[in-house]
């Protein structure tokens, strides 16, 4: 496809409630400076049903255009509608580039979308700039599970789409809206779309496992020996206000759910604040939470590779460590 | 039901070490394994041949002729049949040009085989960690799709699949040919037996080139086929280690703690 302008499109994924999603906003921080270098535009996309809130917070953060696409059809995702959607609206409008935050719906829909472009799509992306030689997008992903980093470019192919990891950039500060709202009617029929949404199986009130979101997360592992080694884990958590991850050797030991899994086969992470207890850091579970702005480490063993990352680390018994830190971090919010 | 699962021959990124005098990867000599989401598919084709004894499962591979080892251990484990696509021009692909390759693939497999009534996938290899290729293969085929699947059962002309989620699991309803594409169950994969490792041994396992694909498009595949290019790959600079604590006792030391990060305005 022939990009028609310069724009610098971002995906705002919505939640359930209307507003943006957090990575959408995060992404219109650095699709300004790339919007600027490449001369265009700073557009939002919107798809979903009764997603005001959406609209408006996009415009807060900087979006020069907010592009709007609502129908029942939107409610809730599906990989068939809203890659028709998409396309639709690129087709018509031809952006040059296009940035989609890297959450299970992005990474649903992008390959999708960009093998119906017949376009390059860099996934999972930490880094995000212009190449100097070609104008292109550079696209830098972690592969080889974090071992290695490439940075990939797609020079003849428009528009060029990336997901970028949440949590990777921060929100810039809200702003003055002064964007221009565009409504786009485009509807899908049901017969196309081919998946139904059968059941949601919540996980019981108070135990859903937001770890992509959370700010704080306190992950157990291996050392703390069992599921009631998971308590003290709990209650540092509780008091910080924070979500429990867990590592692969806790999982796979029946100890806490898979929800809870940070690392390759679990989740990616980038919270401001990571403690790692009783984790050695096996190069899976570092993979999943490297990015995080601060790493604190527990463990009995000196040499864990978990301390390689770690900011701060304690060599001690985390049974010891984790009820003085707690009680400390309660005297210090009293 | 014939339930096609696509697997990736992966180097073991576990093994991968880091050469600490050219700061490059350590290849030589690291193992080769089944792409463990792959696996977790094939484990979920199997489930359904538990409940259905009558299906087949077919499993394919794109990839160097060393990928026949690991087309011998899904067949160890619960693949009837096993094909590798294999061609020098299809190297240097990058996602959208190995979907491509392989969804033809798949049809010419079908001719053989019959048609597939749905295709499963691991959500992503774990060396190119892209996920790309699964949703890739659905679109080429014009076929719904399911990512982030743990199990999937027949239920008629359809699927259901329970599907993690951010908000908790789903259970998605999908109707079939269509492409699913897994991650980490809450189960194990089952072992091979002795017998059926015996079996796979001696099994033959046919070859596609681009002379069996005779409608390949040139233009699409390999590297020049493929719209993204790697200008650079690097090892991450990991970061240098930062405060050790070892304080008298292990409440001091967390008393510490407690006060750097409140220093560093962490907390």
């Amino acid at each position: 496809m022939e990009a028609k302008t310069r724009d610098l499109w971002v995906y705002v994924e919505t939640k359930e409630d209307g507003s943006a999603k957090s990575v959408g906003l995060e992404l219109l921080h650095p699709g300004r400076d790339l919007a600027d270098k490449q001369g265009g535009r700073l557009v939002a996309i919107v798809i979903g049903s009764g997603v005001e809130q959406a609209v408006s917070d996009a415009a807060a953060h900087g979006a020069d255009q907010v592009v709007v696409v609502e129908g029942p059809e939107y409610k809730d995702y599906t990989t068939d509608a809203y890659t028709a959607a998409m396309y639709h609206l690129i087709e018509k409008y031809g952006p040059t580039t296009l940035l989609i935050g890297a959450t299970p719906d992005g990474r649903d829909m992008g390959p999708r979308l960009a093998c119906r472009i017949k376009t390059g799509l860099t996934a999972d992306c930490t880094g995000l700039d212009i190449d100097p030689e070609s104008g292109n997008v550079a696209w830098t992903r972690p592969a080889f599970g974090g071992n290695l980093m490439a940075t990939i470019l797609c020079p003849d192919h428009r528009p060029q789409i990336g997901t970028v990891r949440p949590g990777v950039f921060k929100k810039s500060a809200p702003v003055e809206a002064k964007a221009e709202i565009i409504r786009e009617e485009f509807h899908v029929a049901p017969e196309q779309i081919r998946t139904e949404l059968l059941e949601v199986i919540r996980e019981a009130a108070g135990e859903l496992v937001d770890l992509e979101g959370a700010d704080i997360i306190v992950s157990g592992g291996r050392g703390v020996g069992g599921p009631e080694g998971f308590a003290p884990v709990k209650a540092l958590a509780d008091v910080l206000g924070a979500t429990v991850g867990a590592s692969r050797a806790a999982v796979d030991s029946g100890w806490i759910s898979h929800a809870h899994q940070v690392g390759q086969t679990g989740k990616t992470v980038a919270p401001k604040l990571y403690i790692a207890c009783g984790i050695s850091g096996a190069i899976q579970h570092l993979a999943g939470m490297s990015g995080s702005d601060c790493i604190v480490a527990i463990n009995k063993d000196p040499d864990a590779p978990i301390f390689d990352v770690a900011d701060y680390g304690i060599v001690g018994n985390l049974f010891e460590v984790l009820p003085v830190l707690t009680e400390e971090i309660r005297k210090l919010k009293a | 039901m014939n339930i096609l699962v696509c697997m990736k021959q992966v180097p073991d990124t576990t093994e991968i070490k880091i050469n600490p005098e050219t700061n490059t990867l350590m290849r030589e000599g690291v193992p080769s394994i089944v792409n463990t989401f792959d696996a977790f598919a094939l484990e979920a084709a199997a489930r359904i041949k538990d409940k259905h004894p009558d299906s087949k499962i077919v499993v394919v591979s794109m990839g160097p002729e060393q990928a026949k080892a690991a087309l011998k251990e899904c067949l160890s484990i619960a693949a009837d049949k096993a094909y590798l696509v294999s061609d020098r021009v299809f190297g240097g692909s990058d996602t959208l040009a190995t979907s491509y390759i392989l969804s033809n693939a798949i049809r010419k497999i079908e001719e053989l085989e019959g048609k597939f009534d749905a295709i499963f996938c691991g959500k992503q290899a774990i060396d190119g960690d892209t996920a790309q290729v699964g949703p890739e293969i659905a679109e080429h085929l014009d076929y719904p799709q399911v990512t982030y699947a743990l199990e999937a059962e027949l239920d008629g002309e359809r699927l259901r699949v329970l599907k993690e989620g951010q908000d908790g699991n789903m259970v998605i309803g999908v109707k079939t040919p269509c492409v699913v594409t897994f991650t980490k169950p809450s189960f194990d994969p089952r072992y091979p037996t002795i017998k059926r490792k015996m079996a796979a041994n001696r099994a033959e396992i046919p070859t596609l080139t681009s002379a069996d694909l005779p409608d390949i498009d040139a233009a699409r595949i390999g590297l020049k086929g493929s719209p993204t290019h790697v200008k650079r790959s690097f090892v991450p600079e990991r970061k240098k280690s930062g405060v050790k604590i070892q304080e008298e006792t292990d409440g001091e030391s967390a008393v510490k703690l407690v006060q750097l990060l409140g220093d560093a305005h962490v907390i």
